[in-house]
């Protein structure tokens, strides 16, 4: 299995300070598949995000990019392989416009960075992509807005936009969907379906109609371990899901 | 052209820091303020005396190079004294026994301290906050111990004394004219850090200061990047710490006493940090103020400067420059409505 999967991980765990969040996790991300992780609050998920794309270190076990051992890669190193990353909590630059974001993200791959001599106008060769990109999340009309001037489902799609910036061969995203109105998760889903092609995405999420259009394989995390993997009819059918989410309180009574 | 971006007509209802409201400036005000400040550097030894003038431009560049780590990096240094100090002894020592024009050795100490920059910079960046400061702070005072301990080199207690200002045979020997002589080199100075934080580097090191993880999820190596900046304000604080030796002729410990890194970073916070201009600006009132007091017989000069910090930081957060330029920014604002 480990030879097909883009992205892998063995017996993956994580403690803070005592307390275990993931615990001994193996996971195979099948390439050009979308791969959601689901499971209650706690059950790991973000953290298990950290661990893939080196904002954490593991405690144990080992993550594989294209059979390439990436364990303990620091974070720019890990999306310079090809992993880009949202995060769940916005995470953007307040004072920069939403092109300047996607013209920051283009250049991440090549030397201009470095450049401390050059005129910062030499970044408008990437202003025609940076639009485009712009255009393909619906937010064409505001790149010139400050992204902290922006409503909160237009900063998810920046940060969409941003992740897609880096063209990335893995592409997750830490709950893509969490708290849009319901227009704006259909959008994001007809997004991400769009920009699945010729890419792997793997995504946490919570809303389960947006897992179900989208997800080819489904992981459910509890306590920090897989408590089933499967599609997600099967998964959705499963006794130990419906408990999980429910809660052991409901099904003791 | 059309790629500078003009947010003016964004909704946004706060404008913070000075990047944003200095690109913000239109055009013809920019290269206004530009002809003003060249026709105040080609005036000041007229109107102050010569050597407070060579001091403002000395400190000016010291400001500049505290705030491209404080308002463009986020990184507050409170250890710069060290990079000051170094070039001022490293300045001092090759003129008195390499004999050369008075720019090459101020270029050699500004070298000198990039260089020293690089292991101190390497280690003091893998903190931040308060903890940068603190290491930065510690190392400053290792190399000021160290500095008084190898009297050998340094002369320890007595200084460098009669430091020669050499170019080709000039008369340099009064301020009016050094003033002159400095002024090129300072505003060269001046320049490159403009152009460091207009360029594509430093617009990573905004974002880099605004949000790191993001910056790093970006793909970009945060601790070089931040290596860098340090670096480079390490050479432009050690341009001005060299050209401060020319200027007194001599150096002695308290370029790297520490009072002289708290002394840059209030000039940065007076003048307003993430402005650039801002600290030339800070640096002219203080030093001026601070040469006003002593001039006037004032034995606490540390009382009315301290004062002033204080109103300054609890009135005009953004300090004069910045606040200036929000003002500015309302008005034009209220007059487009």
């Amino acid at each position: 299995m480990t030879g097909q999967a883009i992205l892998s991980a063995r017996g993956l765990s994580r403690d803070f300070r005592g307390f275990r969040a993931v615990d001994a996790v193996d996971l195979d991300i099948a390439p050009d598949s979308v791969h959601a992780l689901v499971g209650p609050n706690g059950a790991g998920k973000t953290t298990l995000f950290n661990l893939l794309t080196g904002f954490l270190r593991p405690t144990a076990g080992r993550i594989e990019l294209n059979g390439r051992d990436v364990t303990g890669l620091p974070p720019e190193r890990v999306a310079r392989l090809g992993v880009a990353r949202s995060f769940q909590i916005t995470s953007l630059f307040p004072q920069l416009c939403a092109r300047e974001h996607v013209e920051l993200a283009l250049q991440s791959p090549s030397g201009l960075g470095w450049r401390f001599w050059r005129s910062a106008k030499l970044m408008s060769r990437y202003a025609d992509r940076a639009d485009e990109l712009l255009d393909m999340v619906g937010l064409a009309e505001l790149a010139e807005a400050p992204a902290e001037a922006l409503a909160y489902g237009r900063k998810r799609a920046l940060e969409l936009a941003i992740a897609l910036a880096l063209d990335p061969k893995v592409l997750l995203l830490d709950e893509p969907t969490a708290g849009m109105g319901l227009e704006d998760v259909d959008r994001t889903v007809e997004l991400i379906g769009r920009v699945r092609a010729g890419r792997t995405v793997v995504m946490v999420e919570h809303n389960m109609s947006v897992v179900g259009r989208l997800a080819d394989t489904v992981t459910v995390l509890q306590a920090g371990r897989v408590l089933v993997e499967g599609p997600y009819q099967q998964v959705r059918a499963d006794e130990r899901v419906i408990t999980a989410y429910l809660g052991a309180t409901d099904a003791a009574h | 052209m059309t790629s500078t971006v003009d947010t003016s007509s964004s909704p946004a209802a706060t404008v913070p820091s000075g990047l944003a409201t200095v690109a913000r400036a239109p055009r013809w005000l920019r290269y206004a303020l530009l002809a003003v400040g060249l026709a105040v550097a080609l005036w000041l030894p007229n109107g102050l005396y010569p050597a407070v003038a060579v001091d403002i431009l000395c400190w000016a560049l010291f400001a500049v190079a505290i705030d491209l780590l404080l308002g463009f990096t986020g990184l507050m240094s409170f250890g710069h004294a060290a990079f000051w100090g170094t070039s001022a002894y490293a300045t001092g020592l090759v003129a008195i026994h390499a004999g050369v024009p008075f720019p090459v050795a101020v270029l050699a100490g500004a070298l000198v301290a990039a260089v020293l920059a690089v292991p101190l910079g390497y280690l003091a960046v893998k903190r931040t906050g308060i903890y940068f400061a603190m290491v930065t702070l510690a190392f400053a005072q290792m190399i000021y111990y160290i500095a008084n301990k190898w009297g050998s080199l340094t002369g320890g207690e007595n200084g460098l004394q009669s430091v020669p200002r050499e170019l080709f045979g000039l008369d340099l020997r009064d301020e009016y004219y050094f003033y002159y002589a400095a002024l090129p080199i300072v505003l060269l100075g001046l320049a490159a850090a403009w152009r460091i934080v207009n360029s594509p580097f430093g617009r990573v090191l905004v974002g880099i200061r605004d949000n790191p993880a993001r910056a790093r999820a970006l793909g970009y190596p945060v601790h070089r990047y931040k290596l860098t900046a340090f670096v480079l304000s390490a050479f432009l604080a050690g341009l001005g710490g060299g050209l401060f030796v020319m200027g007194h002729r001599f150096v002695s410990l308290d370029a790297l006493h520490w009072t002289t890194s708290g002394k840059a970073v209030i000039v940065v916070v007076l003048g307003g940090i993430g402005t650039l201009w801002g600290g030339v600006l800070g640096a002219a009132i203080l030093v001026r103020l601070e040469d006003w007091l002593s001039y006037s017989g004032f034995e606490t000069i540390g009382l009315v400067t301290g004062g002033i910090f204080v109103l300054v930081v609890l009135l005009f957060r953004r300090g004069i420059w910045g606040s200036v330029a929000a003002l500015a920014q309302r008005w034009r604002a209220s007059r487009r409505r």
